[in-house]
């Protein structure tokens, strides 16, 4: 069902939603540096944001989560669980690609053999309220992953931007239960002409560029290439291609305690880290840049698609743009693709 | 006089013609460079260990890493290491922590041009930038539906503005005339800024602009002098700070990483460039620079002679501040 937003109506919208629901939205939280961050007030939502820096994943996968509490009361142990998720939410104006990694990562925390209620839950409690990518930039290549800038799969209501008004997809049952929005107009023919221009226009921006055909296969043949200690030469060892990776989904479990109370927390973790392999021995099995940077590619490009039959990178380009050492996944695949050959 | 892109173009013959020479004549293992970037705005460090892989190496005013972090852990080779002004800088203070052999390193010297912010440029168009090139002292932004003409002085790092040490105090050759140091002491901006404000403000400022890191480490990483086998923040017997993202934890990693650069750090602005949430950092390194060179009288990596204040003891040390 296809309806649109007048952009005069979006602010009482927002509010309207807030009333129902807990709204996760792009928010700028400086010149340059933006995230998803639940919403306080319905100003704070900026759609112009393509993609921000974090990726949404954060909104049922969060960088630090409490996941109980506990204390000690005299003779008795107290545990206060914190995994439900108590009002519905809604994340508004994720791009295709962010969207495109949560059913990558749903077969991790919701898959055949675990089941984690903390992202589960949120999972369940969340509207997905995509956006079509009418601006895609050089460095995106969703395209060459399944994916696309208006990739609709995994949106419960899909917004085009029109200019005055957003073109607003109602794609699912959760989706349908927006029809009667008193916010939402019919569109006209010419709006809807006009949203499909919109979206042609930008399919053609993003081209198959990457080749990742039987990059799963060509990536068992190399595992102790010497290609690995010519790629990961420049890589620093931070994190920041894999906290910005919107399918990257690595945790450490850590208890931050006090002598008689304390709290279990996951955080975020990155197999880039030296300390991410590291055993209580003090053994590292993957004891230098070489063997962490091979891990890096190979899970994405090899144990993910044996796994789940997908490849774990959407192609959002995040770790392209924002590697200090300027690291280009892209370049990467295609020289795997020639068997290392730089 | 050479305008800065005939100055480049030699400069980038010079470092291809000495890096061809030292590994022809094995007097190194390898170079570490700069090369050709996939994006505009950026290149790339890069690793040339044959001679004719040196034709990889360039020069322009977008070489904006610090190719010192990367000594540490190539400590088994000869390494000839292309160096900015403060990137040399980086290096004598290396040494005087022993971090390498007298004769593992040939400094490459460039006599910077200072480096172009490649973020103050994005931000000045609103479409993507898809080439820039650098004709004269102009840097030609070319967009889908856009082409500008941008003055190169005007969108330089604000490290680069007040540098005042651009020609390699330290170098084993020098792939460029000396360049005319600025005789004007510039205060850095963003210190400045700061300075004007009361305490209480500064607290605040520090924290909104910390307030958003996402502990990837990147400006750690970045930094030269960071090379910690095990960093605080990554220790877990004892364990200084939790892992997650408490503003207490947050704000003690930037602090302490912040002061175990006093003395140290050379003001090259690899923390603060490597942020992928540009929190700005160079503010609160640039005050310990300031507070090292007034009490002190001493400049990071300036003297390969003058050990750094704070790993030394001389009973005429400054004392006022004991009450």
């Amino acid at each position: 069902m296809k309806l649109k937003l007048a952009k005069k109506n979006f602010i009482p919208f927002l509010q309207s939603l807030m009333d129902e629901y807990d709204l996760f939205a792009p928010v700028r939280l400086a010149e340059g540096a933006s995230a998803y961050k639940k919403i306080d007030q319905p100003e704070e939502v900026d759609l112009s944001i393509r993609n921000p820096q974090k990726p949404a994943k954060e909104i049922f996968f969060p960088q630090s989560e409490i996941m109980f509490r506990y204390e000690k009361a005299g003779k008795e142990n107290r545990i206060t669980s914190t995994e439900e998720v108590k009002r519905n939410r809604v994340l508004l104006g994720a791009r295709p690609c962010d969207i495109q990694a949560f059913a990558l990562i749903d077969q991790v925390f919701a898959g055949k053999d675990y089941t984690d209620v903390y992202y589960l839950n949120k999972r369940k409690a969340t509207t997905v309220i995509g956006m079509g990518c009418d601006g895609p930039l050089s460095t995106c290549f969703c395209s060459s992953l399944n994916g696309g800038p208006f990739q609709r799969e995994g949106s419960d209501l899909f917004l085009t931007d029109l200019g005055e008004s957003y073109l607003v997809e109602l794609l699912t049952e959760k989706g349908m239960a927006f029809q009667k929005n008193k916010f939402f107009e019919k569109p006209t023919d010419k709006e809807l002409a006009f949203a499909k221009a919109i979206e042609e226009k930008s399919a053609v921006k993003v081209k198959v560029s990457v080749p990742v055909d039987g990059i799963e296969k060509r990536l068992d043949e190399m595992v102790e290439s010497p290609y690995w200690v010519r790629v990961q030469e420049k890589c620093l060892g931070c994190r920041v291609c894999t906290y910005l990776c919107p399918t990257c989904h690595c945790f450490d479990i850590v208890d931050e305690a006090l002598t008689k109370k304390g709290r279990r927390v996951r955080n975020w973790d990155s197999c880039l880290s030296s300390l991410y392999s590291q055993e209580t021995s003090g053994h590292n099995p993957r004891p230098t840049n070489r063997e962490r940077t091979r891990q890096r590619l190979m899970h994405k490009f090899n144990y993910f698609p044996k796994n789940f039959d997908r490849i774990a990178c959407v192609g959002c380009g995040r770790c392209i743009i924002y590697c200090p050492a300027h690291f280009d996944i892209r370049q990467t695949i295609k020289e795997i693709q020639k068997g290392g050959d730089t | 006089m050479l305008n800065t892109e005939e100055r480049s173009k030699a400069i980038q013959a010079k470092i291809r013609e000495k890096a061809k020479e030292l590994l022809s004549s094995k007097k190194v293992d390898l170079i570490i460079g700069f090369g050709e970037g996939t994006l505009p705005l950026r290149t790339t460090p890069i690793f040339v260990r044959t001679p004719e892989e040196a034709d990889r190496l360039i020069w322009n005013s977008f070489c904006e890493n610090n190719l010192a972090t990367y000594l540490h852990k190539l400590s088994q080779f000869k390494i000839g290491l292309v160096v900015k002004g403060c990137d040399a800088r980086s290096v004598v203070a290396l040494s005087h922590e022993k971090r390498f052999k007298p004769d593992q390193l040939f400094l490459i010297g460039v006599p910077c041009q200072r480096m172009v912010d490649r973020r103050r440029v994005e931000k000045a168009f609103e479409g993507e930038i898809l080439h820039v090139s650098e004709q004269g002292d102009e840097i030609i932004v070319e967009g889908e539906d856009f082409e500008k003409t941008l003055k190169r002085e005007d969108f330089l790092y604000p490290c680069c503005q007040v540098c005042i040490h651009r020609t390699p105090l330290k170098a084993d050759v020098l792939v460029g005339d000396p360049v005319e140091e600025s005789s004007l002491v510039k205060v850095h901006a963003d210190m400045e800024e700061f300075e004007k404000k009361s305490p209480e403000e500064r607290w605040r400022y520090f924290e909104k602009e910390v307030g958003r890191c996402i502990r990837c480490y990147a400006c750690r990483e970045a930094c030269p002098m960071c090379y910690c086998t095990e960093c605080f923040v990554d220790s877990s017997n004892p364990k200084w700070i939790d892992k997650g993202l408490s503003p207490s934890d947050i704000d003690f990693y930037h602090i302490v990483r912040a002061y175990h650069q006093s003395g140290r750090c050379s003001g090259c602005g690899a923390c603060e460039r490597a942020c992928p949430m540009e929190i700005r950092l160079t503010y609160l390194t640039q005050k310990l620079n300031q507070d090292a060179k007034e009490l002190f009288g001493f400049e990071t990596g300036a003297d390969p002679d003058a050990p750094p204040p704070l790993s030394t003891y001389d009973t005429d040390d400054r004392q006022e501040f004991i009450k």
